[in-house]
């Protein structure tokens, strides 16, 4: 019997990588609900009011966003907590006993993700179409799903870099916390940036990903547009990112817990 | 060939040497357990061969490659039951054996497998679920998923209590039967000796003995001794030592000797009261073995 194929065990990575983040309630409610009743919350604060500086509705403006942060946080904090807590618990150091090649572990990691984020987007961008009647252009669509792909693959990346730097599951939460949710409120996602925010907001913004995730798809639902709306340079921004982090998180990836945190102590008091 | 070879290994972690030389080997088929107590070295050396850790100096090869290059033909062919370890909460055992089986080129279906690790009740139930002792046996399932020629047992059955240990050494005869190679590690002399075909004492990083269970640390040929309680007002005509109330004769002539005291006793009319003939236990020469160490 020969050894299976790429495709059927990135698949089954793919598969099973899926099974526990729907078994796992609480990363579950924080990836695809909670980011609704973000929405849901800005919805009944602002209603379909429009926002004088932007010269679009409220909900126009949040919805995209907080599907940028549902993308964002499904590749981002699930990867980066999720394999920190497996190196813990030695999860991966079993994984590399085993003949499955790591990039296809760490594949179905990010393809699992991808599709998560995917299902939050849409239900994000749904809910807003059927409950506050948000405008979609078919003529968009594109940008906004390469947008997604580039974004989320360069969240997936990062992700990966944190979960390389934190010693422990504990340590990769803190980081993702304290990493994503100043970003997401620096980059406007949670509360318009206008020409009257200052100006240090967007210059400290601009350095990170998140506003150039938000950017280039938030452009794609933004009414009186009439191209296909590629931010080009957004994705290559992103792209620049995401290559970066990739190679640093390969790089300082560990398959096993560093030994001063656990297990030295832990042999000692066993002696 | 052999399927493990150990030259010379050594293993630092900075300035603890943790391996200090080991020379072993161990062939196909053979059930080998290397026993020593905490903080010896087993550890090191077994995960050394795994491919875990990289030694510091010396050579190793298992199943003819150096386990250190992590190559995917070696991985498929050795199965790892680590030492602290855990799985997927959120899997039943049946998933976690299909997908941790998934890679390798051959594989034991996850029913055959719960058979032999005596899960078959648990096949459906999630993992987070499952008591100590049924876990360290999907990790003995788990271990054996890809159908391996080799097995590394790191302390398969440290913490469990005597009846989930009898249970394990009949999952660990099960793979025996298989003509699996074992190495397996422990620090109870009884597991040693119940589960393996040879043994080495490992202490300080140094293997102090190695041999079967039969022979180990020259056993055969240690003294047997008798001993007796100590008659009241008789004077004790041969060789002996007295340890506590009892009269101890170290054996290095039985038959002679044996005849001696018996012949003695009858003249005398020493009844030779809870007397008995022992040669030193497999316990007694570990300790022997590890004590100064
Ligand atoms: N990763 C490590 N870093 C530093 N010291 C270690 C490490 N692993 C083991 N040691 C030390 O090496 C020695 C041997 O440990 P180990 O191989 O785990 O022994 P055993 O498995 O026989 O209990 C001990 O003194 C232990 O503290
Ligand atoms: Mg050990």
């Amino acid at each position: 019997m020969a050894r299976p194929g790429t495709v059927p065990l990135l698949r089954q990575q793919t598969g099973y990588q899926a099974k526990i983040f729907f078994r796992t309630p609480i990363a579950a409610f924080f990836t695809l609900i909670f980011p609704l009743m973000l929405l849901f919350l800005f919805g009944a604060l602002f209603g379909t009011g429009e926002i004088p500086e932007l010269g679009i509705t409220f909900v126009q403006f949040f919805t995209p966003a907080l599907a940028v942060f549902s993308a964002a946080n499904a590749t981002f904090s699930n990867i980066g907590v999720g394999t920190a807590y497996q190196r813990d618990e030695g999860i991966l150091k079993r994984v590399r006993g085993t003949p499955l090649p790591a990039w296809i572990f760490m594949g179905g990691k990010i393809v699992a993700s991808t599709l998560i984020a995917a299902m939050s987007v849409v239900l994000m961008m749904g809910v807003g179409v059927l409950v506050y009647g948000i405008e979609v252009y078919p003529r968009t669509l594109p940008a906004a799903t390469v947008t997604f792909l580039v974004g989320t693959a360069c969240f997936a990346s990062l992700g990966l870099l944190v979960a390389a730097v934190s010693p422990t599951g504990n340590a990769a939460t803190a980081i993702t916390n304290a990493t994503l949710l100043p970003l997401a409120f620096l980059s406007g996602l949670f509360i318009p940036i206008t020409d009257s925010s200052p100006a240090w907001l967007t210059t400290v913004a601009d350095i990170f990903p998140l506003s150039y995730f938000h950017e280039a798809f938030a452009a794609a639902f933004l009414p009186g547009t009439t191209g296909t709306q590629f931010d080009w340079g957004s994705l290559g921004y992103m792209a620049l990112w995401g290559v970066v982090a990739l190679l640093l998180g390969i790089r300082w990836f560990k398959w096993e817990k560093p030994v001063s945190s656990g297990r030295r102590a832990k042999v000692k008091t066993q002696s | 060939m052999p399927a493990i070879e150990i030259r010379g290994l050594t293993k630092s972690y900075g300035e603890v040497e943790a391996v200090r030389g080991i020379d072993l080997t161990v062939e196909e088929g053979e059930v080998f357990a290397l026993l020593g107590p905490n903080g010896a070295g087993k550890t090191t050396t077994v995960e050394i061969l795994e491919g875990h850790r990289t030694s510091t100096s010396g050579e190793v090869t298992v199943l003819g490659h150096d386990p250190a290059r992590g190559e995917i033909e070696f991985q498929d062919r050795v199965g790892i039951v680590l030492q602290e370890t855990s799985v997927e909460a959120e899997l039943t055992v049946r998933e976690a054996l299909t997908i941790y089986g998934g890679a390798y080129s051959k594989r034991l279906e996850p029913q055959r497998l719960v058979e032999i690790v005596g899960l078959n009740e648990k096949v459906d139930a999630r993992i987070g679920t499952l008591s100590g002792g049924q876990k360290r046996r999907l990790e003995l399932a788990l271990g054996i998923v890809g159908d391996p020629d080799l097995i590394f047992l790191d302390e398969p059955t440290t913490g469990f209590d005597p009846s989930a240990r009898r249970e394990a050494w009949s999952v660990i005869d099960n793979l025996r039967s298989l003509g699996k190679t074992i190495l397996l590690t422990t620090h109870y002399m009884d597991e040693a000796q119940n589960l393996s075909d040879r043994v080495a004492v490992i202490a300080n990083g140094l293997i102090v003995a190695e041999g079967t269970p039969e022979t180990l640390g020259g056993r055969e040929l240690s003294a047997s001794k008798a001993s007796f309680a100590t008659p009241a007002g008789v004077s004790v005509p041969f060789d002996h030592a007295i340890e506590g109330d009892r009269i101890v004769v170290e054996l290095t002539d039985p038959a002679r000797q044996l005849h001696e005291v018996t012949g003695w006793a009858l003249e005398a009319g020493v009844d030779l009261d809870d007397l008995s003939v022992s040669r030193p236990s497999l316990e007694d020469v570990y300790l022997a073995l590890t004590e100064d160490t």
